[in-house]
């Protein structure tokens, strides 16, 4: 299982922006790999959610842990199969480690965009 | 002779400017291109009003043509597409119809729709035709509004802008002989003044200032407008009257014999400007 999730420019704490976040992390829980990369859509001019979700869609990801989700981004995570949880804690490690013990909730609240860009 | 009223800000007076402006000239419609929030016909109140609905495109996606090859979400810049379950899909209100989806696809698989984004409506107020651009709620782009309402009538015109610096407001002034640009004596007032400017010098128009609400002069706006040899047409002092009289939806040129010698004064300059 993949398990995706935006991070903070120290790349140790969740970022609470889904689509502007600098970087993700990709953790495998089969293999217990980590990969972070850059995240494409953090400098998109509009529709950075959208990016954002393709790109976890893009990496096979099952599971995303994330603060909050906006409506068109949690459109495309749930109909390419991905399950979105709340964010229970800053460090990304704790984050992880809450969801392998099923102590993460599904996040149910997805808010409309901040698009003020025109 | 075409004259756009800017500021960089909601609630400097874009409309107070636009509409007394165009109460004072001769021949002149008013054209409010503030699509998200027009104001401009509480003060006209047009008659014999008739409205037309504007539609922007939207492609969509023949499942049998498609194989899926994913260029047109690559394609699009805005992300307005996405690649789910080995299909494209549209997010409506971000699209911005510019057709390239359609254009790179190998298949044929894209055509375009019509989708309804606003209306024009256009009326007469004692002899000065009223465009006003209407953004149905929830809309991410007025462009296309303005775009129909500048096109709806041939007249000369006060262009009454949305507030800001960005493509709704490039496009308001795209067709300006002439800018208007409204600022408050303040330094935020000077900030968005900065943007504005910005906008009309890279867009290469003709341009001048107003300084509304001006209960004292500002120097640092002074002094801003000197340095880049901008000029100041008018101040327009801060007014309690003023302020109730465009509160009771009244234009203030016909009920302040002073204030209508400014707006007087101000047509003469700014045509005589417009025309140079």
């Amino acid at each position: 299982m993949i398990i995706a999730i935006p991070l903070d420019e120290n790349k140790e704490t969740v970022c609470v922006s889904f689509g502007r976040a600098p970087y993700y992390l990709f953790h495998n829980t089969e293999t217990n790999t980590s990969e972070t990369l850059k995240n494409p859509a953090a400098k998109a001019s509009g529709g950075a959610g959208i990016q954002a979700a393709q790109f976890a869609a893009d990496h096979q990801t099952n599971a995303f842990i994330t603060v909050r989700c906006g409506q068109n981004a949690s459109e495309v995570l749930l109909a390419s199969g991905i399950n979105i949880y709340k964010a229970a804690h800053a460090a990304v490690a704790d984050n992880l480690k809450a969801f392998m013990e099923g102590k993460l909730e599904k996040l149910t609240h997805f808010h409309p965009g901040f698009h003020g860009g025109v | 002779m075409r004259i756009a009223v800017l500021s960089g800000k909601g609630g400097t007076g874009k409309t107070f400017v636009s509409v007394n402006l165009a109460a004072v000239a001769r021949d002149t419609a008013y054209i409010d291109c503030d699509a998200e929030e027009p104001n401009g016909h509480l003060f006209f109140k047009p008659e014999q009003v008739h409205s037309e609905t504007v539609y922007t495109m939207l492609p969509a996606f023949d499942a049998q043509k498609c194989d899926g090859c994913r260029k047109c979400v690559d394609f699009c810049r805005f992300n307005a597409l996405a690649f789910v379950q080995g299909k494209p899909r549209v997010f409506p209100e971000i699209c911005h119809a510019c057709g390239g989806c359609s254009l790179v696809c190998p298949q044929g698989a894209v055509t375009e729709e019509k989708r309804a984004i606003g209306t024009v409506s256009q009326g007469m107020s004692g002899g000065i035709p009223v465009v006003t651009a209407i953004l149905n709620p929830g809309e991410a782009s007025a462009v296309p509004a303005i775009k129909a309402a500048l096109r709806a009538t041939d007249a000369d015109a006060v262009i009454d802008s949305p507030p800001g610096s960005g493509c709704p407001v490039a496009e308001a002034v795209s067709g300006a002989d002439y800018c208007l640009l409204v600022a408050e004596p303040t330094a935020f007032g000077l900030h968005n003044l900065r943007m504005v400017h910005e906008l009309v010098t890279l867009l290469n128009k003709p341009f001048g200032i107003i300084v509304n609400k001006a209960d004292g002069v500002y120097p640092p706006l002074e002094k801003f407008c000197a340095d880049r040899r901008a000029p100041i047409l008018a101040h327009i002092l801060y007014s309690r009257k003023l302020a109730e009289i465009s509160a009771d939806g009244e234009l203030a040129v016909r009920h302040s014999a002073e204030l209508r010698r400014v707006f007087l004064g101000l047509w003469e300059t700014v045509a005589a400007e417009a025309a140079s």
